[in-house]
């Protein structure tokens, strides 16, 4: 019990600069770095929970397979996916901010909801 | 174009510094100047002040400039405190979690435990424990995750790619290549040609041992892609499209997704089944062993290779 | 144990259009249609055969993605309740893409239709993994494939510019959506070490009878239901669907309404009733935000609805208000009320947005005013709004009816302060939705004023719609026939869960 690492409470302020900038921050590119920070906390947060002190990374050296050699490998491979999961999703998120700065020539993304709103009137 | 240069080349850490502390503006206005010069059919009055709203102009305008001032105030107070509340939040209950780098946490349980004690003996062969869990024992969530990136490169093929009719498409692709970096830098064209085929070798090394040593195809396929990247950065669109177009990146892309979904749900039927299946393991080791996982890889690796640099291209011209 | 043939349905039904997607990038266009078109038909007839079985078996089955057992591969899982729900989104898939694919080949630039094929045979893999998976994970990273497809469905339009401005919006949500989701998982898997739904209830029983890890174990809650329901568009969170809905090509918004909204609510269920199980909501009070917010998203949907001019716009604050329904049927655990308000919700949605397009006259904006005597332009499709507007409005005998019923039922039940609200709640949006409903037929049917000359519509959309259109008014049809069976069988499905 208790927060005895650096590691966790490094992801967990990454985890809320950068949930809150993509929660409020009304500029794209901002909210795309804030969504990267997000995936990144949690990727360090899922890394954090597989380490067991003082054991090595799970790839068998002198045929020794023994639990207590290695730390645990499934948060790797979740952070693996996940990593590939928000590559992913923030490329389609710039491709949609590169749509809309050509469009509407700003990143504000309350102009631009003001500018669509003409568009349609 | 030598305008662009110009502006960009000089004071660039100072505008990135603007950009920062004011949102949008001067780099974004240098980029604009380039689309609306060339790309733009109808120009559009850029970064005028925006009229104000009727209700708005009848107010005093010291008032509402206060007011906008106080807005603005709050709304940062607003988001610190956001901020902090979800920090605090999220550190108490770490507080209370399981503690860091302890043995006999819950999540060090049965379940590494048969994937480190029998994984490269008896269920995968693999020597490399995360490169057997994550393309055999939880085989389908890794299906599913290079099916993700493809469906990123097909919507931003959807979003990015010229099509007959935009307004862009008439300027070609190698034209809005030019418009945002000039190349034919000839020493960057000299490294470039010394460092690709080292960058290459290495990423098909990495994909190759991905089951018996640290890698696998998306760390290996990503390497390659950077090569793809720089050769297109040194020597120009032209130069890369003679050896990868929209082409390469169907064949190779339906063939590795195809591969891969044929054979996972060939291994998931037999495994379903209780039916004896002609994968074997071999010795764990070899380039030639894990069964089906160095053949996932080298499809993974084609897969995220192509991706990675179908991406960075489509942000680049719009075309592949 | 030995494996029946018709056990592998799950599997195929997922892989199936997984690999026919890479498969349909290589096609030319016309071929992709057909291709897609060919495999999602595969694909209902398969649920169909699945759900033929599955109701004699009588109880749930597991089935390993590979060679390992239980907690160390990946598995499916079907019961009843899964079989119906694979039937619905399969069948619906097809029925969406038939009926908007005249007006998808209009909307839609040519260079663009083979890739918004592959999106939608994807879109189709991830629905029905979501169904049958039984791992937390791997509903993770399916949630991404749909979310991802449905921006590329939202902005294929050749248009720009209002459908990327809504598909921004969906993204912006669904990424603080799908954060939480995934911070939730991480915390129930370090808690429990596991991702399998079995091995996480158990483990959550375990931990919640010790007492120990309450305060995370509501914050696991908190983070896995408030990331679906946010990425389900519950109604705080509402702000991209009017847009994204009256923007889309109607075969995607038709898809998007009745189902990829419901297929975060299926992961939802699955979570609620499968993972943490009903007492461990009801300690965190979850099940009170849903009932709030799903009482407020019903009253609010309806009244904007009443009040926006444009047709398409309204049809899309209607979901609004109907994801309200759902989310008031899990708020009273009346989980067989959710379920079938998602089967109603979905038959007539895409009845309305596929049927619209016909209504609206070429030129218009879709305003109100210019849809007078649009019921004797386009009779055909003039009744089946009708049809789907008299479900959603619940008129006695119609599917709507049987969600307000169970509904009410399980407020009797529930008794105090929650029956009367939700009783108010359904009463006062019922009056609404008979308000905006009535309305729009009654414009449909109204005589066109004299100088209003119709134009001819600019898509022909022929034969392929109208077959649709009659599929979806039978299908509704049969939801009030086959009521009592269907109920059953999603009454049994729950009953498979522990």
């Amino acid at each position: 019990m208790g927060l005895t690492n650096y590691a966790e409470l490094a992801a967990i302020i990454l985890f809320g600069i950068g949930f809150t900038i993509l929660l409020i921050d009304r500029n794209l590119i901002k909210k795309n770095i804030g969504f990267a920070m997000t995936d990144s906390g949690m990727y360090l947060y899922l890394a954090a929970k597989g380490y067991i002190s003082g054991r090595k990374a799970p790839i068998v050296v002198n045929g020794v397979t023994e639990m207590s050699a290695y730390i645990n490998p499934i948060p790797a491979g979740l952070v693996l996916t996940g990593i590939v999961v928000s590559v992913a999703t923030s490329a389609v998120m710039l491709a949609l901010t590169v749509r809309l700065y050509r469009k509407y020539h700003t990143l504000n993304i309350d102009e631009i909801a003001d500018k669509a709103r003409k568009e349609r009137e | 174009m030598a305008r662009v240069r110009d502006d960009m080349g000089d004071t660039r850490w100072g505008r990135l510094q603007r950009w920062l502390r004011e949102g949008d503006d001067s780099l974004d206005r240098a980029m604009i100047a380039v689309w609306d010069e060339s790309a733009e059919p109808e120009p559009e009055p850029v970064f005028t002040v925006p009229p104000a709203r009727p209700e708005q102009k009848k107010k005093n305008q010291k008032h509402t400039a206060k007011l906008e001032k106080l807005l603005r105030v709050f709304s940062v107070i607003a988001a610190v405190l956001l901020c902090v509340g979800i920090i605090g939040i999220l550190l108490h209950t770490t507080a209370l979690l399981p503690s860091f780098g302890r043995e006999d946490n819950p999540v060090h349980n049965e379940v590494p435990r048969r994937y480190i004690e029998k994984g490269m003996n008896e269920d995968t062969g693999a020597v490399n424990i995360v490169a057997g869990m994550i393309l055999d024992y939880r085989a389908f969530d890794t299906l599913g995750e290079s099916n993700v990136l493809f469906v990123a490169v097909c919507t931003v093929m959807i979003l990015l790619r010229l099509q007959a009719g935009d307004p862009d498409e008439r300027l070609g692709s190698d034209t809005r290549d030019r418009l945002i970096e000039p190349h034919s830098d000839p020493i960057l064209q000299v490294i470039a040609r010394v460092l690709i085929p080292l960058i290459l070798i290495f990423g098909a090394y990495v994909i190759l041992n991905g089951h018996i040593s640290p890698g696998g195809g998306f760390s290996g396929g990503a390497i390659m892609g950077a090569a793809l990247i720089l050769h297109m950065l040194a020597f120009g669109e032209k130069q890369t499209a003679r050896f990868f177009s929209y082409r390469t990146y169907r064949a190779v892309s339906v063939c590795a997704l195809g591969f891969y979904a044929l054979a996972k749900a060939y291994s998931f039927f037999t495994g379903a089944n209780h039916l004896p299946s002609i994968i074997t393991i071999g010795t764990p080791g070899r380039i030639f062993s894990a069964g089906l996982i160095p053949y996932l890889n080298i499809a993974v690796g084609l897969v995220v290779c192509c991706t990675m640099y179908a991406l960075f291209s489509l942000f680049r011209k719009g075309e592949l | 144990m030995t494996v029946a043939l018709w056990q592998s349905i799950p599997f195929a039904c997922i892989l199936l259009p997984l690999f026919g997607a890479a498969v349909c990038l290589a096609l030319p266009r016309r071929l992709a249609r057909l291709w897609a078109t060919f495999l999602m038909a595969a694909v209902t007839c398969m649920s169909l055969v699945f759900l033929v079985y599955m109701i004699p078996f009588g109880k749930s089955y597991n089935y390993p993605m590979g060679h390992f057992p239980a907690p160390f591969g990946n598995e499916l899982r079907a019961g009843t309740l899964e079989a119906v729900l694979g039937l619905l989104f399969a069948g619906l898939t097809l029925i969406c893409t038939l009926g908007g694919s005249r007006d998808a080949e209009h909307d839609i630039s040519e260079g663009r239709q083979g890739l918004y094929h592959v999106l939608l045979l994807l879109m189709e893999a991830a629905m029905m993994a979501q169904v049958y998976t039984n791992d937390l994970f791997t509903a993770y990273v399916f949630v991404e494939i749909m979310t991802i497809a449905g921006c590329g469905l939202i902005a294929v339009r050749s248009e720009p510019g209002r459908a990327i401005v809504s598909a921004m919006r969906y993204m912006i949500m669904n990424s603080i959506g799908s954060a939480m989701f995934l911070l939730g998982i991480i915390l129930i898997y370090d808690l429990t070490g596991h991702l399998l739904m079995e091995n996480l209830h158990d483990s959550v029983v375990q931990l919640q009878a010790g007492g120990q890890y309450s305060q995370p174990l509501t914050m696991v809650v908190a983070l896995l239901c408030s990331g679906l329901a946010v990425k389900s568009a519950l109604f705080p969170f509402h702000s991209w669907v009017p847009d994204a809905y009256s923007t889309a090509t109607p075969a995607s918004a038709s898809l998007l309404a009745s189902l990829v909204s419901k297929s975060y609510i299926i992961v939802m269920l699955k979570v609620v009733f499968r993972i943490l199980g009903t007492d461990v909501i009801n300690a965190a009070r979850m099940d009170d935000v849903f009932f709030v917010f799903g009482a407020a998203g019903m009253l609010i949907g309806s009244a904007v609805a009443i009040t926006v001019p444009d047709v398409r716009r309204l049809v899309a604050w209607s979901s609004v208000a109907q994801i309200g329904y759902i989310f008031l049927g899990l708020g009273l655990h009346a989980g067989d009320a959710a379920v079938w308000h998602i089967l109603t919700h979905a038959a007539a949605k895409s009845i309305l947005f596929l049927s619209l397009p016909s209504l609206i006259p070429a030129g218009s904006d879709g305003s109100l005013r210019d849809l007078r005597g649009a019921g004797y332009r386009a009779p055909l499709a003039g009744v089946a709004f009708t049809t789907g507007a008299l479900s959603l409005i619940g008129i006695p005998l119609m599917g709507g009816f049987i969600t307000k019923l169970t509904l009410a039922q399980a407020a009797l039940g529930a008794g105090g302060a929650h029956m009367w609200i939700s009783l108010a709640a359904l009463v006062l949006s019922t009056v609404l939705n008979v308000g905006y409903m009535l309305r729009c037929v009654l414009v449909f049917y109204s005589h066109p004023e004299e100088d209003a000359v119709p134009a001819a519509a600019p898509v022909r959309r022929g034969f392929a719609l109208a077959s649709v259109l009659v599929v979806l008014i039978a299908a509704n049809i049969a939801l009030l026939v086959f009521a009592q069976p269907i109920l059953t069988a999603i009454r049994s499905g729950f009953a498979m869960f522990d």
